[in-house]
């Protein structure tokens, strides 16, 4: 048996489920000044009453760190940047202990200034003085040639808790992203821990040793032990459980948006044959722009409590909250109070909801339930071009080679997943205003829970080979090995999967059921007058989020 | 977060899986360090640069420049349509307001591609830059139209194309033609006889230094510019002036040009050449894009960067003084070398061979103008190359007077036997015909 527990916003969702399909659901309201309380009552209810020898994992999705960063709560942290030229590295500052320092790596790996190891021992003490514990080391091209981090980690070693070096977070090219991602790492490392500690400690307390796993922003989960080295992984996964809750209900071998309508916002993916996009770069969340791997999702302010006005005319929805529902004690009408004047609810307090409504309806000279009809349609319809928004954006993307561009696949989803409270109206309404397929999301009350207990395990591994210098390097995973002239384009590639396989298992992946893929492959012949002098090789490989093997059938049934 | 005072759009096409042949300089590799660069500086991340996805041009946006033989798709890969369609891309951001300018950072280049084309000269089969101007012209009116040509390489095919066309001001600066390919781009080439003075060449000698390129931007370029108020200003921003190219001569640099981009201001660049891939365009372009986008550009700068070598020897700083006060005294005298030039004559003839080294083809040109009093004059070029094909090729200028469009007409339908194709490109009707006895 597995268990999936979701800390949202507002709920605190747990499922329990086996190879049948899930056993038990529970729903309690999320304290944020103690989710630790809030975690631990939700497992009490949903395992009561079951031998806790047969829960073989927890996979918990928190917003845990995510609130850290959002309310800037965070560790202070002493970041240690090597940048050489280019952009002033000064203009990156990502916290107040924030140190540019001597060391340059070029695009293909090459040293061209060595670090200054005095100025490095004069820092350490600086930042110890400063009562420092946790430490990012960034260098621009480190994950071409990660030496220059590792030197000054080397440097600073059992003067520091923990350190990070941005070439272990990410083998992609970015050094202004490898430094948030760096930083928002270190920063998130002791609420984490301390967290995670906490959890594990009150299961040991009840005599219960259950594996803890944790879900990640990419969709997928990995252990406890190893999210402890990447902590910020976990930062904004919030949309990630449902999406992942989805991804068994759509159609296999299509293109599907799932759509989840919150009482804020309405979040929105898109699946090709269920595997939801990546973002192309990373999490990309107000002025935090990093490397961390995260699903492609586009957020809009319009869910079932966003403020309705009228303006010019028009009916204007959200982009802000003011509170819940007229129908729920709320001050101004919502899409919400619309529902429940046309009849598709029937809780909450009606007479409020068509009194916020007829306010409306009286500045256009309608009657309620006009107006209540025309708000529910402008929902939809601000929904649908947020969709095409979004496929258009896709499909925007620049490609870098003529084949890409010329025979470059294009998505054009042909079916919506909708979850989320308001979802059954809203699925029949999407659909008469629309050419797509649109269904409601099985169990959508619970999916996130869902998603979190049946994500697989992800993983990605860049490697890249030069074979002038010699070199094969996976940053990420401290691989580094002399290569000959005849590595090739399918060396690289096995050595790549190689290292995928070993990094996925060790994070928590079955090993019989790897599903991976090569994502990005490219060989350049490096020619220098008229000769050529090596190959310069590019390879990423990955698992893509997913469900976990066996279980997608298990949520067709 | 950084955010460019100035919004600047990118079309960023390496086309890595294209190249003329394996070991040739226009090959897969050479903007791969520059991707790695910009990549790796975040570039696409700093609020207000935009990164577009080229379109591709049509053959009909290439008819309005070139007379293809035997037609567009003979002599040109669908790489050649994305490199011009990513120059049309940020041209038409520029033009809608989405940006305030923009850099096509796009390959194949396209500034020795001229008016008539039988195949690739200098790596070149289509010009982008005026592919690009005369769509612009064509959607949005645009006339008075300037392009600075700063690639190593005298910019002969713009040259060409622009040669009658009072309305576009062409510079070029480059290495003397006496020293490098094409081996033309001399002070004396000013023009044809309706459009003297808005085409001016600049060549300067072997290792010029930042100082050079600089003086000769702020003392001649600048202030032909301010008198000629272009509605627009085209970079051809090659990048084989630098000090690390292997095939010139400069010794200029990535702050050199990432001044010389701020100097001049212009509302679209798009790449030309430039070949030293490692040790120059990773840095030439991070410092354009800079430039370009008003942000600070002063710690760009190549891991072999000398200041030493940077001292300009004084000969060279004298010369270029030279060069510069005679490319300004043809500018101010234009009006009398016109004159003297069309000498009251109604029709003005000229011969020409020409040479395709990429393709290694020969081209002789007959080419014929009438000197109208009331516009810049329709002309007619006839071509034979050494691949056997003669063509009669007539084009009538956008701003035609109603006499130059009839006689562009005539000239079309009345053509003599002994063409394998006569093509008419009419401008001021966006038509482009070929052979009148296949069409009534
Ligand atoms: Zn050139
Ligand atoms: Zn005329």
């Amino acid at each position: 048996m597995i268990i999936g527990l979701d800390v949202g916003g507002t709920h605190t969702d747990a499922v329990l489920l086996d190879d049948t399909g899930p056993l038990k659901e529970i729903k309690v309201p999320t304290d944020h000044r103690d989710l630790l309380h809030t975690v631990t009552t939700g497992l009490d209810q949903v395992m009561a009453d079951i031998d806790p020898q047969q829960v073989q994992r927890l996979v918990l999705s928190t917003t845990l760190t995510t609130n850290a960063v959002v309310q800037k709560q965070l560790a202070p942290v002493g970041m240690i940047v090597s940048s050489g030229p280019g952009i002033d590295p000064a203009l990156f500052r990502t916290n107040a202990h924030y140190h540019v320092v001597a060391g340059s790596i070029d695009h293909r790996g090459r040293e061209v200034q060595p670090i200054d190891g005095d100025e490095i021992h004069a820092l350490a003490q600086a930042l110890q003085a400063a009562d420092i514990r946790y430490i990012g080391v960034v260098g621009k091209f480190s994950v071409r040639n990660p030496s220059h981090e590792q030197q000054i980690a080397d440097l600073l070693n059992n003067h520091f808790e923990k350190i990070f070096m941005g070439h272990h977070l990410s083998g992609h090219l970015n050094f202004p992203r490898r430094i948030a991602t760096t930083h928002l790492n270190a920063a998130v490392y002791p609420v984490h821990k301390k967290f995670f500690t906490a959890v594990k400690q009150s299961l040991a307390a009840k005599g219960l040793r259950i594996p803890i796993r944790v879900l990640k922003a990419d969709g997928g989960n990995t252990r406890f032990t190893t999210s402890i080295d990447s902590p910020g992984q976990t930062v904004f996964s919030g949309p990630a459980a449902s999406i992942i809750g989805s991804v068994g209900y759509a159609a296999p071998g299509t293109e599907t948006v799932v759509l989840d309508i919150g009482g804020t916002t309405t979040d929105m993916a898109v699946l090709i044959d269920r595997a939801p996009l990546l973002a192309a770069r990373g999490v990309d969340a107000g002025p935090h722009k990093t490397l961390i791997r995260a699903l492609d999702t586009t957020s809009i302010g319009l869910g079932g409590d966003s403020a309705v006005r009228v303006v010019d005319g028009d009916f204007q929805i959200g982009p802000r909250r003011r509170g819940p529902a007229m129908a729920f004690g709320g001050p101004v009408p919502t899409p919400t109070d619309a529902l429940l004047v046309l009849k598709k609810l029937d809780t909450g307090d009606h007479e409020r909801a068509r009194e916020g409504i007829g306010t409306l309806a009286g500045q256009l000279d309608q009657t309620p339930e006009e107006a209540a009809a025309g708000i529910f349609d402008c929902c939809c319809r601000l929904i649908l071009e947020a969709i095409d928004h979004m496929v258009a954006q896709i499909n925007s993307k620049p490609v870098y080679t003529v084949h890409e561009l010329r025979d470059g696949h294009r998505a054009a989803p042909r079916e919506l997943l909708v979850l989320g409270g308001p979802a059954p109206h809203f699925a029949e309404r999407l659909e008469q205003l629309s050419d797509y397929t649109v269904r409601v999301v099985p169990k959508w009350h619970v999916a996130n829970a869902i998603g979190a207990a049946l994500a697989r395990t992800t993983s990605e591994v860049t490697l890249f080979a030069d074979t002038e210098q010699k070199t094969a390097t996976a940053p990420e995973e401290n691989f580094n090995k002399k290569i000959d002239g005849g590595y090739d384009r399918q060396a690289a590639l096995t050595d790549a999967f190689d290292l995928l396989r070993d990094k996925a298992i060790r994070h928590g992946a079955q090993a019989n059921h790897l599903e991976m893929e090569a994502v990005e492959t490219q060989e350049f012949n490096m020619v220098r007058g008229f000769r050529t002098i090596g190959k310069n090789i590019r390879v990423k490989v990955q698992i893509k989020p997913g469900l976990m093997h066996g279980y997608a059938k298990l949520l067709e049934s | 977060m950084l955010t460019a005072p100035n919004k600047t759009g990118l079309v960023f096409f390496p086309a890595f899986d294209w190249a003329i042949s394996p070991t040739h300089p226009e090959r897969e590799e050479r903007l791969l360090y520059t991707q790695d660069q910009v990549l790796e500086e975040g570039l696409f991340d700093i609020d207000g640069i935009v990164e577009y996805k080229p379109d591709l041009v049509t053959a009909h946006d290439i008819q309005r420049v070139h007379f293809c033989v035997p037609d567009v798709a003979a002599v040109t890969t669908e790489s050649h349509l994305i490199s011009a369609g990513g120059a049309k891309t940020i041209g038409r951001a520029v033009m809608d307001r989405h940006v305030t300018r923009g850099f096509a950072l796009v390959r194949p280049p396209g500034h020795h591609a001229m008016r008539v084309v039988h195949g690739a000269r200098g790596f070149c089969n289509v010009n982008i830059e005026a592919v690009m101007i005369e769509y612009l012209r064509q959607t949005y009116g645009v006339r008075r139209i300037a392009i600075v040509d700063t690639d190593c390489h005298h910019g002969d095919g713009t040259q060409d194309i622009y040669w009658h066309d009072p309305d576009t001001l062409f510079i070029s600066i480059h290495q003397d033609g006496r020293t490098l390919y094409p081996g033309s781009g001399f002070i004396q080439e000013t023009g044809g006889p309706t459009a003297v003075g808005t085409t001016l060449n600049i060549p300067l000698p072997p290792n010029t230094c930042e100082e050079g390129f600089l003086y000769t931007i702020r003392n001649v370029v600048r202030p032909i510019l301010d008198e000629f108020k272009p509605d627009l200003i085209i970079n051809s921003a090659g990048q084989d002036n630098h000090y690390s190219d292997p095939i010139t001569n400069m010794n200029f640099s990535a702050r050199g040009y990432a001044e010389l981009t701020a100097l001049l201001k212009p509302d679209v660049a798009v790449l030309e050449g430039g070949y030293s891939i490692e040790g120059a365009l990773p840095y030439v372009n991070v410092g354009i894009i800079l430039a370009m986008a008003g942000l600070d550009y002063s710690h760009v700068m190549e891991p072999d960067y000398d200041a030493v070598k940077q001292r300009q020897d004084p000969q060279i700083s004298a010369y270029i003084e030279q060069v510069g006060e005679s490319v300004l005294s043809i500018w101010q005298n234009r009006a009398a070398i016109q004159a003297k030039m069309q000498n009251g004559e109604n029709f003005y003839r000229r011969n020409r061979r020409l040479f395709y080294d990429t393709d290694n083809i020969t081209e002789e040109q007959q080419e014929t103008i009438r000197l109208c009093p009331a516009c810049s004059g329709t002309w007619k070029i006839d071509t034979t190359s050494s691949l056997g094909k003669r063509i009669l090729a007539v084009h009538i200028p956008r701003r035609a007077c109603s006499a130059c469009r009839r006689l562009g007409r005539d000239w079309y339908t009345e053509a003599a036997n002994g063409y394998d194709s006569v093509l008419l490109q009419d401008r001021p009707e966006d038509r482009y015909l070929t052979n009148p006895c296949n069409e009534s």
